[in-house]
């Protein structure tokens, strides 16, 4: 299955052409300008990465990586700086980012990283499933529980 | 005196130092963008040398976006340029319209992050005063971002540029949220102490909306 990311920054073009890029390299790959767009669009879809610009007009980097954790808290982000917002980006992993990576940075270090990601979000949501496997094992009325 | 220039000192330095980030910064994304597209046109003639044909539309739409990007480059480095020359000199012939124009060309980014759009409207008659060119980009762009914070919803700022009496008049109208943001924060101390030094005069005019910035023809050496 294709690893699926969302690419948000308000610099279109830089959208655009990295979008084109990863999807050359087989990513399914869809793109939001905005940190409102950006956190609409994680409501209504499981993305496995977020690639988040740090500096936006309207709602930040750091407020829609807020919202995004809040929403889906598996979807890992990698957030991406310029130099002085590096702290930024760093206080961004305080807050649960994946990573961070500077701008304008080499496309094959983002693959790596929107990878390692990607294989963090599945080990976490298969430790989910065994969490909840053991959990009917272990007490098979409690898959009543949710009906 | 000493004080009056420690102030004037301080904000000179926050002012370039702001102006310097910002634009930084926009370089940074250009730099960006070139990158991402010419990757881009690595990839395509990786991908030709396994055999799949080269689209040349799409390869000439991929280099005038890397030459519109070194154009837009090349604008904000020259702006850049012009900003640090403003300080080459104490006293000096000012075009109030363009030094105007040029700020908001400078402020475009930090204004569109605040959502606000700059619309400056020049004078239909030269408006040249003798000024110091860096202290007054200073006070202009002090007005600018206190104004931008007073836009309400309007989220566009007009900067009108006339003749006054004995100089010129920089107006910043469509400020529909002074009155809540005006009370008792503007002027402040850095903006009182660059309008003593430029013989300059400050009106807010919370009926009309907006903010009058006097600036005298011939400042004092």
């Amino acid at each position: 299955m294709k690893i699926r990311v969302l690419i948000v920054d308000d610099e279109e073009q830089f959208v655009e052409a990295l979008a084109e890029r990863l999807s050359i390299r087989d990513y399914e790959v869809t793109t939001s300008f905005s940190g409102q767009d950006a956190v609409e669009k994680v409501k209504g879809y499981n993305f496995d990465v977020v690639i988040l610009d740090v500096v936006m007009p309207g709602m930040d980097g750091i407020a829609a990586l807020r919202e995004i954790k809040n929403i889906k808290p598996l979807t890992e982000v990698i957030m991406l700086t310029g130099h002085a917002t590096v702290e930024t980006a760093i206080d961004g992993m305080k807050l649960g980012a994946y990573d961070y990576l500077l701008k304008p940075c080499e496309t094959e270090d983002l693959v790596t990283k929107i990878n390692k990601a990607q294989s963090r979000k599945a080990e976490q949501e298969e430790r989910i499933r065994e969490a909840k496997v053991k959990e009917i094992i272990s007490s098979p009325r409690s898959v009543l529980k949710d009906s | 005196m000493s004080a009056q220039w420690d102030i004037i000192s301080q904000q000179g330095y926050q002012f370039f130092g702001k102006m310097s980030a910002s634009i930084s910064h926009e370089i940074k994304n250009t730099l960006a963008i070139i990158s991402e597209n010419v990757g881009l046109l690595q990839d395509f003639l990786a991908m030709a040398e396994k055999g799949k044909p080269l689209d040349q539309k799409r390869l000439r739409s991929l280099s005038e976006k890397v030459m519109d990007q070194v154009r837009r480059a090349d604008h904000i480095v020259r702006d850049l340029n012009r900003f640090a020359h403003s300080a080459d000199e104490a006293v000096t012939s000012v075009d109030v319209t363009d030094m105007v124009r040029f700020l908001s060309s400078l402020c475009r980014r930090l204004a569109s992050m605040r959502g606000i759009t700059l619309d400056p409207k020049p004078s239909s008659k030269p408006l040249t005063i003798e000024t110091n060119p860096f202290l007054l980009e200073n006070l202009v762009w002090l007005c600018l971002d206190f104004a931008m914070d007073a836009t309400g919803e309007e989220n566009k700022l007009s900067i009108i540029c006339e003749k006054a009496q004995r100089g010129a008049r920089i107006r910043f109208t469509g400020l529909k949220g002074l009155r809540a943001a005006s009370a008792t924060i503007f002027p402040d101390n850095p903006v009182k102490v660059l309008l003593q030094a430029l013989e300059a005069e400050l009106h807010v005019d919370n009926e009309a909306e907006e903010i009058t910035l006097t600036l005298p023809g011939n400042r004092a050496p």
